[in-house]
């Protein structure tokens, strides 16, 4: 079964990169650009997995996270964070609210899909 | 008349018992004789009654004169010699006794005058000592001032208590806000004030307390930071270090642990602007990392896909290769503006100095033919040009360079030159002549810079690379000559340094430590000396002489005393719009026209301030009475009230002399000779007024007026008193 994927971005440039590069991996993708609209597309068709930046307009990563682990039905959805900002302490604190894999960009779009397919169980 | 009754007892005495010892035997053998032969006897005494009387009374007589002499020289002389010994060890330290009389006398004399001598000796010895260790003392303490004065940091010292006892002018303008004219900050910050206005009491209580848990410890030197803000917002990182004090009895033995704080230094420093770039720093270097990260993210994105997929159709291909050009560009656009604000910010960090680019081309040619011999001319020279530079180790640098030019290439003249170029300024050294080859030129920069008999163990790339700056060779063929080019970067003209406060008298007047004296403790002014008060003399200009009648003050001048000094350097001067005219009559006294008090603050701006500067302080006019009323007038307008107890020279001088009729300010002060300054303007008035009470505080000391009750209670019974507005 095809597996499900929201991307939560606000930069075009990289949701163009990250949506062409899972599609092509066989997932089925869709997309939002802030906070709020991320939690909608969560209700609208919970995913399998969320790759969250954190630096999103309206509700930010952190908060994002915090709610999907608040919510019951979403235990098991996996959040992947995306972030701009290297410092360790951030990287604790998503960690702490529930991410299950930290990405600091620039990442590789290599070890990003494998870090997706480790979480969701599926053969490399 | 003393000496005289005494003499007489004496006398009178000497006969009863001479009386006593002729009558004894002559009783005696009178008893022993028989009846007949008394009777034969005093016959024969009988006889003889008129030549015994005439032999006794010669006997008295001469014995008299015998006993007279006798008397001045034993009993007399030495009285006489004891008044005048109370002269010499009184009034009149020359006088000496008269060496005369018998000789134990005179010994006794002589010694008296060798040991007054003596006495003078010391006396001298001493005052010479007291005078030279004055003089002394007043060296250093201007040596001491000056050196303060010059101090790029804001120093303050304050006793236990809070007060100020010095600071310098870096302090007062440090806590001068912008807002207010710069007048209520500087005001409070004056000798004798308190610290407390300008910075938290429990910041300054906590300071102590740490330096005194420390000092616990055995610290030697404790000290203690903290940053906090003025009131005109700067931001101020504060270093405190306690005066320390020990027992006058234990001075000697140097026990450290037995000091007490008797006061404290604090050395302030504005960091607002350092605190500003930092965090501008920071900033740039956040926004430089991050943006860098999403950006990078993008393109690595857009590549790796790019190359993971070579089967991508076209429009798709087109689309990455657009996101990589975009963030790319963006890229660099924010790496230029990044390292163009950041090379800003690291400008700040080395210690360098704003200069005038002429003062160090005119300092470099100085320094050139000091150090080398050699004529240094100047071409152009940019005008209004500052520089950021360490000038030691730039010119150590220059006349490196002509001094190699010179040993190596024998070149007889140099020529310095100063152009601006955008955001950057070349120094240029310039000769002609001798061809120089680039090659030969390379690594001089590389090497110690040790030419003309000085040597330093910077090399002239790491003095460049410290300005931020480049050094190249370049040839002008057209007029055969090269140069040496200095590239520095060009720095904003740097702020108007503070004017110096109107100097009146040569003396800074930013310190006195005898404050330290002074405890809070005795709160109630009243029993204070006069000669310890803090006071404010002050005087006010006015539109007319009838304040219930709707005149106004345009002008208050005033000065602080604090310690018996006038303190001309902290003075407060301030022109008021009455909002009325000025009556031709006032203009005549004063000179204010209506002109010169359009656009000046009105009345209930100032008073605040004026109030602040008269904080803790007895109030100190000429007629007090008419300038009080003006100022209570205005309570309700302003919501200050002045509070503080006033004293009027004019009642003061009716007290010393009342029997003199005039009592002006004018009268007053040819009578205790103070000369006339700026009269008719407040300031000048004020401190004439101040003079006058400083020369009759000891007048009044003489009749027994010490303390400021006192001073108010004779005032209140003086005819003049009685006369008020």
């Amino acid at each position: 079964m095809q597996k499900k994927i929201l991307i939560a971005d606000d930069e075009p440039n990289i949701v163009i990169s990250l949506e062409y590069l899972m599609r092509r991996e066989g997932f089925e993708v869709a997309v939002a650009t802030d906070g709020e609209a991320a939690l909608q597309a969560m209700a609208a068709r919970p995913p399998d997995l969320i790759l969250l930046d954190i630096m999103l307009p309206k509700k930010d990563g952190f908060e994002v996270c915090q709610q999907i682990r608040a919510n019951p039905d979403w235990q098991q959805v996996k959040v992947v964070m995306l972030t701009a900002k290297g410092r360790e302490s951030e990287v604790a604190k998503g960690m702490a609210l529930g991410a299950d894999a930290y990405m600091t960009k620039p990442f590789s779009t290599r070890e990003l899909v494998a870090q997706v397919k480790q979480l969701l169980a599926l053969p490399r | 008349m003393m000496g005289r009754t005494h003499f007489i007892a004496a006398l009178a005495g000497l006969y009863a018992l001479l009386a006593g010892i002729i009558a004894l035997p002559c009783l005696a053998v009178w008893a022993d004789l028989e009846a007949g032969e008394r009777d034969a006897l005093a016959a024969m005494l009988a006889e003889r009654a008129g030549l015994i009387a005439f032999l006794l009374l010669i006997a008295m007589a001469a014995l008299g004169i015998i006993f007279d002499a006798l008397y001045r020289r034993h009993v007399r002389l030495p009285f006489a010699m004891r008044e005048r010994l109370e002269v010499v060890l009184g009034p009149n330290h020359v006088a000496r006794l008269d060496e005369t009389g018998p000789a134990g006398l005179r010994a006794l004399a002589g010694a008296v005058n060798r040991l007054a001598e003596q006495r003078d000796a010391l006396e001298r010895d001493v005052a010479a000592r007291v005078d030279e260790a004055k003089w002394r003392i007043e060296e250093e303490r201007n040596r001491f001032a000056t050196l303060i004065a010059e101090l790029s940091q804001s120093i303050i010292v304050c006793n236990a208590d809070g007060r100020i006892l010095l600071y310098n002018n870096r302090a007062r303008a440090l806590f001068s806000s912008e807002t207010d004219g710069g007048n209520i900050g500087a005001a409070l910050v004056g000798l004798g004030r308190s610290i407390f206005g300008v910075l938290e009491h429990s910041l300054i209580a906590h300071g102590l307390e740490k330096i005194q848990q420390r000092l616990a410890c055995g610290e030697a030197r404790p000290i203690a930071n903290f940053v906090t803000a003025t009131p005109g917002g700067q931001l101020v990182r504060a270093q405190m270090a306690p005066v320390l004090q020990r027992e006058r009895e234990t001075a000697d033995e140097t026990d450290e642990t037995d000091a007490t704080i008797g006061g404290y230094v604090l050395i302030l420093d504005d960091i607002t602007r350092r605190v500003d770039l930092e965090s501008q720093r920071d900033q740039l270097l956040q926004s430089l990392t991050e943006g860098a990260r999403a950006a990078l993210g993008n393109i690595r994105a857009a590549i790796e896909n790019l190359s993971e997929f070579p089967d991508m159709e076209a429009p798709q291909r087109d689309r990455f290769i657009g996101i990589v050009r975009e963030e790319a560009q963006a890229m660099s656009a924010r790496l230029d503006r990044t390292v163009s604000q950041y090379s800003d910010a690291l400008k700040v960090r080395w210690p360098l100095e704003e200069m005038a680019g002429t003062d160090l081309i005119q300092a470099a040619q100085r320094r050139v033919t000091q150090r080398t011999g050699l004529p240094a001319k100047t071409e152009e020279l940019e005008s209004g040009l500052w520089l950021k530079v360490d000038s030691f180790s730039l010119l150590q640098g220059i006349s490196y360079l002509v001094a190699r030019l010179q040993d190596e290439f024998n070149i007889r003249e140099i020529r310095l030159r100063l152009l601006r170029s955008g955001r950057h300024a070349h120094v240029d050294i310039i000769w002609s002549g001798t061809v120089v080859s680039t090659e030969t030129l390379a690594g001089w920069d590389l090497d110690p810079m040790s030419a003309a008999g000085e040597s330093s163990p910077l090399t002239l790339r790491e003095v460049i690379d410290r300005h931020d700056g480049e050094l190249w060779f370049q040839r002008e063929k057209l007029r055969h000559r090269a140069y040496f080019r200095i590239l520095l970067p060009a720095a904003g003209a740097p702020p108007v340094p503070e004017p110096a406060p109107a100097a009146y008298g040569s003396r800074p007047e930013y310190y006195d430590f005898d404050l330290f004296q002074r405890t809070e403790a005795s709160d109630a002014l009243d029993q204070l000396p006069l000669a310890q008060l803090a006071y404010t003399v002050f005087d006010t200009e006015t539109t007319g002489l009838e304040p219930s009648a709707g005149d106004e003050i345009i002008q208050i001048g005033a000065a602080r005393i604090v310690n018996g000094r006038l303190l001309r350097g902290e003075v407060f001067e301030q022109l008021i719009d009455p909002r009325r005219p000025i009556t031709a009559a006032s203009v005549r006294v004063h000179g204010i026209t209506q002109d010169m008090v359009v656009g000046q603050p009105t009345i209930e701006r100032v008073l605040p301030r004026f109030h602040a500067f008269c904080q803790d302080t007895v109030l100190v006019a000429h007629n007090a009475a008419f300038d009080m009323r003006f100022l209570q007038l205005k309570e309700n307008a302003t919501g200050v009230a002045f509070r503080q107890p006033v004293l009027d020279t004019l009642l003061l001088s009716a007290v010393v002399h009342p029997n003199q009729d005039l009592h002006s300010l004018e009268s007053i002060a040819e009578r205790l000779g103070v000369a006339l300054v700026g009269r008719h303007t407040a300031l000048g008035d004020a401190i004439v007024t101040g003079e006058v009470l400083l020369k009759l505080i000891p007048l009044l000391a003489a009749q027994g007026i010490h303390t400021l009750r006192q001073a108010r209670e004779a005032s209140a019974r003086t005819y003049y008193a009685k006369v008020g507005y």
